[in-house]
């Protein structure tokens, strides 16, 4: 867009000048290739010392509930698990409170003033690097996760999904704060579907004698569903992903449990406590386990965009 | 919440003669705007709790000396955390080192030379993937290429990752920045007979710095307060950094490993740090905004 031939600058060919290849445009050529290749070579930077671990385990890796740096014997299952099930939780809580917000700040319940000072602080809370998480959690979350989950427990604990021992390092506190460091995600991009929607179908939901809510529920929440979806989507992918606040309050267990007050493990959690010292086999299971990571965060990446790409281009349509 | 209760819908309120079928529809209506709005405050509680925290754990510690002394030993008292911010400011200044020329190089590419080519939408795509990668993949990444070859854990490992992480931030914010340097500027350098070169270096490039900048300082303030890709790549350095082959001490690192020592001093420490690095991270996001806004005079 920015250029096209017809306003490009002038060819210097008058006299004896003659133009050379443009050297700068080669550059900025390289560094374009360069830029893609990135990827290339990180996928490839991870699968060439995960080889060895990927010939000796092959695809039982991933159906093998045993890691065990020990006995050299290496399953992810747990931690595809603990990974699947903690973005899942934290959506959970994460994505209607985040439409909800959205909804706040796309409506004029309060002034404008106020619903600024709302979305300043959804925007901080994406500033707060995830070690702060952690240790907050470790100092506010983890005491809450006990109290209450002792009397959960104590109470439902014949339900295996509450069966204590509350310990603390659970996967339910590494959910909680997970949801509050995706609740940006969501606002954001729930926020932006919500705003495109035209305001000719609210003006017309109202004419025809619908209540704010009702308009919401059926017209306007319908009509940004797309953007909504891709903002979850998104989320969970930055959920999956998320390492340091999962790692420090999780408890990173291999074990696999019903319950979501004992102690459970991430992909990313198990990579940033293990990869330090790890050595032979372990190093490349933990690299196969990386690949795992980097393969299932893109697939859902990819879709996230698609969905979004989608959701403009339907909103777009209706105007 | 008075204000909440009252703000019924368009057409309810129209009603004259409310029956009551529109009785139970308004009291739903009011329900969900009660509940909405409740929901959106109760955000506030964890920002509140982090910063109450940070401000009460944190500013005990908080002294002069906390930036120019040594981290303690696990179990001893005094020192600080100098070396953590120097390691940060060499790894994160490494990174920009490595990613702002490919980024801003690329983008000029993308946005100047040949906006809609197979490789300008290759490049696209590969940021906006490289942007959802994991941080911690990152990290990986840069243990694989560097410390794998090198052998040992340093700076410039922690560097290399952190390049890969702002790489995606720079190279997004500079094509919208150059996007929105209006076409007339070109047109009127190319009328002057200014070559492609000197148009996007004398008129594309000033007019677009403060929206770069903004880019370049959000991957900053992104980057400084990662720990997962420098965990063990640079991993920990009780010393001042000589060498960049050396490992390399952190702020984000040093949080995370006091956070887990069972001394009380260590676990302070550990909040100052957090402090500190609240503070750096977020003045660098407004400065950020700031270089923005000046632009939109």
């Amino acid at each position: 867009m920015a250029s096209d031939e017809r306003t490009g600058p002038a060819d210097h060919k008058i006299g004896k000048t003659k133009r050379g290849p443009d050297l700068f445009m080669v550059l900025t050529w390289v560094a374009s290739v360069a830029a893609v290749a990135t990827l290339l070579w990180i996928l490839e930077s991870i699968v060439t010392p995960a080889w060895p671990a990927i010939q000796q385990t092959g695809l039982s890796f991933f159906t093998s509930t045993a890691w065990d740096a020990n006995r050299d014997r290496y399953g992810a299952l747990p931690f595809l698990i603990g990974t699947a099930v903690s973005s899942l939780i934290a959506l959970l809580f994460a994505l209607p409170l985040g439409v909800f917000i959205a909804l706040f700040l796309s409506e004029n319940f309060l002034p404008l003033g106020i619903r600024q000072v709302i979305r300043f602080v959804v925007e901080l809370l994406a500033a707060i690097p995830s070690v702060v998480y952690g240790l907050w959690g470790i100092a506010v979350v983890i005491p809450i996760v006990q109290q209450f989950g002792g009397y959960l427990s104590d109470s439902l604990g014949f339900i295996p999904l509450f069966s204590g021992p509350a310990t603390g390092n659970s996967m339910i506190t590494a959910s909680l704060v997970l949801a509050i460091m995706v609740l940006p995600t969501i606002t954001a991009i729930s926020r932006t579907a919500l705003v495109a929607v035209p305001p000719t179908l609210r003006e017309g939901s109202y004419a025809v004698g619908a209540t704010r809510w009702e308009t919401i529920f059926r017209v306007l929440v319908p009509t940004a569903a797309p953007g909504i979806v891709a903002a979850t989507i998104l989320a969970f992918g930055r959920a999956m992903g998320e390492t340091m606040a999962v790692a420090m309050l999780i408890g990173n267990s291999p074990r696999l449990s019903w319950s979501l007050l004992s102690p459970a493990g991430t992909l990313a959690g198990l990579l940033a406590n293990q990869f330090g010292e790890a050595h032979g086999l372990q190093l490349s299971a933990l690299m196969y386990a990386a690949l795992a990571l980097v393969v299932l965060t893109l697939f859902v990446n990819m879709a996230g965009e698609a969905v979004l790409r989608r959701a403009e281009k339907a909103t777009a349509g209706i105007r | 919440m008075t204000t909440a209760t009252s703000s019924i819908g368009f057409a309810a309120r129209s009603l004259k003669a409310v029956d009551l079928n529109s009785r139970v529809r308004i009291l739903r209506n009011n329900f969900w705007t009660f509940l909405c709005v409740t929901l959106s405050f109760l955000t506030l509680i964890p920002l509140f709790s982090i910063v109450f925290l940070l401000l009460e754990k944190g500013i005990p510690l908080l002294k002069p000396s906390v930036f120019t002394q040594l981290p303690p030993a696990p179990g001893l008292a005094g020192g600080g955390f100098g070396n953590a911010i120097q390691g940060t400011a060499v790894m994160v200044g490494l990174a920009l080192l490595f990613s702002t020329p490919l980024g801003v190089l690329s983008a000029i590419y993308l946005n100047e030379y040949s906006p809609k080519s197979r490789l300008a939408n290759a490049v696209r795509f590969v940021a906006k993937l490289l942007t959802g990668i994991p941080s911690i993949i990152c990290g990986v990444f840069a243990f694989s290429v560097v410390v794998l070859s090198t052998g040992t854990a340093s700076a410039l490992a922690g560097g290399v990752a952190l390049a890969v992480l702002t790489l995606p931030t720079i190279l997004l914010t500079t094509e919208q920045a150059l996007l929105g340097v209006p076409k007339m500027l070109r047109e009127a350098s190319y009328g002057l007979a200014a070559t492609k070169f000197q148009t996007i270096f004398r008129i594309v490039l000033p007019e677009a710095m403060p929206a770069i900048m903004t880019g370049i300082m959000l991957a900053v303030a992104r980057a400084a307060g990662e720990t997962a890709p420098v965990l063990f790549t640079a991993a920990f350095n009780q010393y001042w950094l000589k060498s960049l082959m050396q490992p390399a001490g952190s702020l984000a690192v040093l949080i995370y490993n006091f956070s887990t020592l069972p001394y009380d001093y260590q676990i302070q420490m550990a909040w100052t740090a957090s402090l500190v690095l609240v503070a750096l991270v977020t003045m660098t996001n407004i400065a950020a905004q700031l270089a923005f806004s000046q632009r939109r005079r």
